[in-house]
C-alpha cells in the first residue's frame, strides 16, 4: 500500500496535535501564574527596548574574602532551615599550582539545567528571565533533583523546619520562600521578590567587598552593593570571566571572573568548618576527608 | 456444602502437587507467624518515618538515597527473570519449563510489589502522591518507571493468571475438603472454564500473544530503572551502557531467585519428582550464561573510566577500587560473581570426589581451621588495644595471607560435597548471587553520592557520610519478609507447580532427562 502525501499530512498532523495536547511537559518553559511573565519591572532605561529580562550574576573571585556574609544574609532573608547553604562559600586550592581562593557558589539558574529535567511534578521550572524556580509547596520530596544537580546547589528539609506556614502564620509565597515544609527540596532563586522591588538580592547587596555583581543581561549592566554598575560583556570579556564546570553544559547564568592579584587572605590551609545547624547526635561527626578540600574536580575553566 | 459427596477428589499426583495448598505444620505457621512479625516491625519504623520525616534515616544533602533506592533496584531486578523466562521458554517450547514457570512468575509478582512500593517509602512527601498524576511530566525518567512498572505489573500479572485457569477450575472441581471461600475463591477467578477445545484455544492464543508482548516490557522495566541514575551527570551513573548493564545484572540476581525458590519448594513439599537435577542442571547452565554476561557488562563498565581516569570520574573510582569502598567493592564481585559461577561448574569435573583422599581436604579440618581463625582473630582483636599499650600488637601476629588462603582451603574442602549435592551447589550459588546483587545496588548508589563535582564542604556533623538507620534497616528487613509472606501465600492459595500443564507433558522425569545435556533446545 502506498502512503499518499495526503494521508501523511493527515497522520502527521493529528500525531502533533495530539502531542501538544498530551504532553504536559511543555509547562516546564511557561511561565506560571503571578510569576515571571507578570513580574512588573522597573522600566527599563531610556534608549533601551524590550521588557524581556535576563538576570545574570558575576562573581569576582579577586575581590572574595570568605567572610560569608552573603550565606548569613541569605540564610536570614530566607529564613534558610540549618545544614542547608543556599549560597555556599567553599574553599578552593588547585593542586597543582597551590592557588587556593573562596567560591561562593549560589544556584547556577542554569539555562539548561538538569533539575528541571528530572523533576517529575513541575515543582522546579525555568522562567523567562532566567530563573530556575522551585514550588515547595509542591515537591513531593523524591529528591531526584538533588541527585542530578552537578554544583550542590540543592538541599532538603529532612526535619520539620522552624519556620512553617503554620508556625509563622505566614502564606507560603514561593518568590520570597521564607516559609518551609518539612520533606521537600529548596535551593537559591535569586530572590525574586527584591528583584521585582527594585532591589538586589540579599547576598549581592550584602556582600562587603562588593565581590558579587547581579543584572540584567539584556540591559547589559550588573550592579553590585558598592553602587558600582559596569557593563556585563566588558566586565566578564576584559576579565575572562568562565563557568562553573562549562564542559557539562548546563549554561549556568552565574559568571566567575578568575581570582587575579587577590584582594584578601587566602584560605587557611586546614580544613574547613562544618556549617553551623541540626547534626545528628547519635552519629560522631566524622571528619571530612582532607584530600576532599580542593581537588582539581571542582573548578574547571 | 451438601454436594459434598458428588465431588470428585484428587488423584494421587495432584495431591501431590497440591500439598502448599492443604498441608501446614507448625513449621509453616512458626514461619510465616515469624515473617509477619518482621514486617510488623516494619510498619511500626515506617510509622516513625511518617511521623517524624527522613530526618530519621541515615540520608543527608549529599547521600540522598541510600538503601530504600538500593532494594528498589533490587527487587524491581530480582522481579525480571519471572516472566521473562517463562515467556521465551515458551515461546521457543523447552518442554523441561512446564513444572517451574510459575514459581517464576509468582516471584515477579510478589517482587514487583515490594519494588514498586520502595520510592514511595523513599518520598519525603508521601501525602502529595497524587502531584504525579495531577502535575505529572513525561519527560522525568521518574514517570517512566511509573509507567513501565505498572505495565510489566499488569502484564505479568495476567502472564500469571491465564495458564492458572485451568488448575483453578481443577480446584473448584474436585478441592471437596477446602472451606467454603476458597471454592467460591476458585469458582469465581476460574471465570467458568470447562475445559473445551474452543477454550483451551483461546488460552494457547493468549498465552502466545502475551508471551511476546511481555518481553519487551520486561527488558524496558530495567532499562527506565537504570535511566533514574544514567540520566544524571554525576561520576559512575554517567553511563551509556547503564541501561543493557542493569537489564544482565536483573537477569542474573532474577534466575537466581528462581533456583532458591525451585529449591526451597523442592525441598519443602518432596516434589524431587517434578523438579528435578536436571532441572537444576539446566537453570545453572542459564544463571551461568547470565553470570558471564553480567561479569562482562561489570567490567566493561568500570574498565573503560578507569583507563581514561578523567577528573570527573576518578574521586568515585578511586573510593570504589582502593578507597573507602574497595573491601565491599571487591567483595561483592568476588562472592556475587565469581564464587557462584564457580561453584556451578568446578564440582562437575569428574575427578573432584577424589579431593577427599588428601586427609587434609576433608571438611572436618579445613571447618577446624576456619574456626580456629575466627576465634583467634576475635580473641587477638579484643585483646589487643591493652597489650598494644605493652608494645605487643597482637594483630600482626596473623598475617594477611592466612584469610585467603583459609578461604580456599574451605572451598576446596566443600568442593566433593557440592559434587554429591548438585542441588545444594544450586541454592547455594544463588542465594550469593542474590546477596551480591544487592551490596552490588548499593554501590551502585551511595559511592557516587559521595564524590560530587563540588568538594564536600562545611557538611554538618553526620552529613558528609552515610549509616544507614534502625528504620532504613527495619522497613528493608520488611519489605524482605513482605516479599516472602506474598510468595508464601501465593503458595498456599494457588497450585505452586502447573498440574494441567505437567499433565500435558510427558511425565516429567522422562521428558527432563530425554532431552539430555547436548539437546537443550531452549538454551
Amino acid at each position: 500500500m502506498k502512503i499518499s502525501r495526503r494521508l501523511f499530512l493527515k497522520v502527521a498532523a493529528g500525531m502533533a496535535a495530539a502531542a501538544a495536547v498530551g504532553v504536559p511537559a511543555s509547562r516546564a518553559h511557561r511561565p506560571r501564574e503571578g510569576l515571571a511573565a507578570e513580574v512588573p519591572l522597573p522600566a527599563p532605561p531610556a534608549g533601551q527596548a524590550g521588557p524581556s529580562r535576563r538576570w545574570v550574576m558575576v562573581v569576582d573571585l579577586a575581590k572574595c574574602d570568605g567572610c560569608r556574609e552573603c550565606t548569613r544574609a541569605c540564610t536570614a532573608m530566607h529564613r534558610v532551615p540549618p545544614g542547608q547553604e543556599w549560597i555556599r562559600v567553599y574553599e578552593m586550592r588547585d593542586e597543582s599550582t597551590g592557588l587556593a581562593y573562596w567560591l561562593p557558589r549560589p544556584c547556577m539558574q542554569c539555562d539548561n539545567p538538569p533539575c528541571v529535567k528530572v523533576c517529575p511534578v513541575s515543582a522546579t521550572w525555568k522562567r523567562e528571565d532566567g530563573i530556575v524556580m522551585q514550588d515547595t509547596s509542591r515537591c513531593i520530596g523524591c529528591r531526584y533533583c538533588i541527585a542530578a544537580c552537578p554544583y550542590q546547589a540543592r538541599g532538603f528539609n529532612w526535619v520539620e523546619p522552624a519556620a512553617t506556614p503554620e508556625r509563622t502564620g505566614e502564606p507560603y509565597d514561593p518568590e520570597w520562600n521564607r516559609v518551609h515544609f518539612r520533606g521537600t527540596t529548596e535551593k537559591c532563586i535569586f530572590c525574586p521578590a527584591l528583584i521585582k522591588e527594585g532591589k538586589l538580592p540579599a547576598c549581592v547587596a550584602a556582600c562587603p567587598m562588593g565581590a558579587l555583581y547581579f543584572g540584567d543581561r539584556e540591559e547589559d549592566a550588573v550592579t553590585n552593593s558598592q553602587g558600582e554598575t559596569v557593563r556585563f560583556s566588558a566586565l566578564v570579556i576584559e576579565q575572562a570571566g568562565y563557568r562553573l564546570m562549562e564542559e557539562l553544559g548546563t549554561e549556568p547564568r552565574v559568571y566567575y571572573l578568575p581570582p587575579r592579584k587577590p584582594q584578601y587572605p587566602l584560605p587557611p590551609p586546614e580544613e574547613p568548618e562544618p556549617a553551623a545547624g541540626a547534626g545528628r547526635a547519635a552519629i560522631p561527626a566524622p571528619a571530612v576527608p582532607p584530600k576532599r578540600i580542593a581537588t582539581a574536580g571542582g573548578v574547571r575553566r | 456444602m451438601s454436594t459434598r459427596q458428588a465431588t470428585p477428589r484428587f488423584s494421587e499426583r495432584e495431591e501431590r502437587l497440591l500439598a502448599s495448598l492443604t498441608a501446614g505444620g507448625v513449621g509453616t505457621y512458626a514461619l510465616i507467624g515469624g515473617l509477619l512479625a518482621v514486617f510488623l516491625w516494619g510498619l511500626v519504623a515506617y510509622a516513625t518515618q511518617l511521623r517524624h520525616g527522613l530526618g530519621v534515616t541515615g540520608l543527608r544533602d549529599h547521600v540522598l538515597w541510600g538503601v530504600y533506592i538500593a532494594n528498589f533496584v533490587f527487587f524491581i531486578g530480582v522481579s525480571h527473570v519471572g516472566a521473562l523466562m517463562s515467556a521465551i521458554l515458551r515461546l521457543t517450547g523447552a518442554e523441561w519449563r512446564r513444572p517451574i514457570t510459575r514459581m517464576a512468575e509468582a516471584i515477579t509478582f510478589a517482587s514487583l510489589l515490594m519494588g514498586a512500593l520502595m520510592p514511595l517509602v523513599d518520598m519525603g512527601r508521601p501525602d502529595r502522591l497524587l502531584n504525579l498524576v495531577r502535575y505529572g511530566r513525561l519527560q522525568s525518567p521518574v514517570l517512566w518507571d511509573i509507567l513501565s512498572i505498572t505495565t510489566y505489573l499488569t502484564g505479568s500479572t495476567l502472564f500469571l493468571y491465564v495458564p492458572m485457569i485451568p488448575d483453578l477450575a481443577l480446584l473448584r472441581d474436585r478441592y471437596a475438603d477446602g472451606p467454603a471461600w476458597r471454592r467460591r475463591l476458585y469458582t469465581f477467578l476460574s471465570l467458568g472454564w470447562q475445559d473445551t477445545p474452543a477454550q483451551r484455544h483461546q488460552l494457547e492464543l493468549i498465552m502466545k500473544v502475551m508471551a511476546v508482548i511481555i518481553i519487551p516490557i520486561a527488558v524496558s522495566v530495567h532499562t527506565v530503572v537504570s535511566w533514574i541514575f544514567g540520566m544524571t551527570l554525576r561520576a559512575g551513573w554517567n553511563s551509556t551502557i547503564l541501561g543493557p548493564y542493569f537489564v544482565s545484572g536483573a537477569l542474573f540476581s532474577g534466575a537466581a531467585a528462581v533456583i532458591t525458590a525451585m529449591a526451597a519448594f523442592r525441598w519443602a513439599y518432596r516434589l524431587e519428582d517434578y523438579i528435578t537435577e536436571a532441572h537444576f542442571r539446566r537453570m545453572g547452565y542459564l544463571l551461568i550464561a547470565l553470570g558471564l554476561a553480567y561479569g562482562y557488562f561489570t567490567f566493561a563498565e568500570y574498565l573503560t573510566p578507569a583507563y581514561k581516569m578523567a577528573t570527573a570520574e576518578r574521586g568515585y573510582l578511586t573510593a570504589v577500587f582502593s578507597g573507602p569502598f574497595a573491601r565491599l567493592f571487591w567483595f561483592t564481585q568476588l562472592t556475587g560473581i565469581l564464587l557462584p559461577l564457580l561453584l556451578l561448574t568446578l564440582p562437575r569435573i569428574a575427578w573432584v570426589p577424589r579431593l577427599h583422599r588428601v586427609p587434609l581436604l576433608r571438611p572436618q579440618p579445613a571447618l577446624a581451621a576456619a574456626a580456629t581463625y575466627a576465634v583467634a582473630s576475635v580473641v587477638l582483636s579484643a585483646a589487643s588495644p591493652r597489650l598494644t599499650m605493652a608494645g605487643l600488637n597482637l594483630n600482626e601476629w596473623i598475617p594477611p595471607w592466612v584469610l585467603p588462603v583459609v578461604a580456599v582451603w574451605l572451598f576446596l574442602a566443600f568442593l566433593p560435597v557440592f559434587h554429591a549435592r548438585p542441588v545444594m551447589a544450586a541454592a547455594v550459588a544463588s542465594l550469593l548471587v542474590n546477596f551480591g546483587a544487592w551490596l552490588k545496588r548499593y554501590l551502585i548508589v551511595v559511592p557516587t553520592l559521595l564524590n560530587p563535582f563540588l568538594p564536600i564542604q562545611r557538611a554538618p556533623a553526620g552529613w558528609a557520610v552515610y549509616q544507614p538507620t534502625w528504620v532504613e534497616w527495619s522497613i528493608t528487613a520488611g519489605a524482605l519478609a513482605g516479599f516472602l509472606l506474598i510468595y508464601i501465600g501465593f503458595s498456599k492459595l494457588f497450585p505452586i507447580v502447573p498440574i494441567w500443564e505437567t499433565r500435558e507433558a510427558p511425565a516429567p522425569r522422562e521428558a527432563a532427562d530425554q532431552e539430555g545435556i547436548v539437546g537443550v533446545p531452549a538454551l
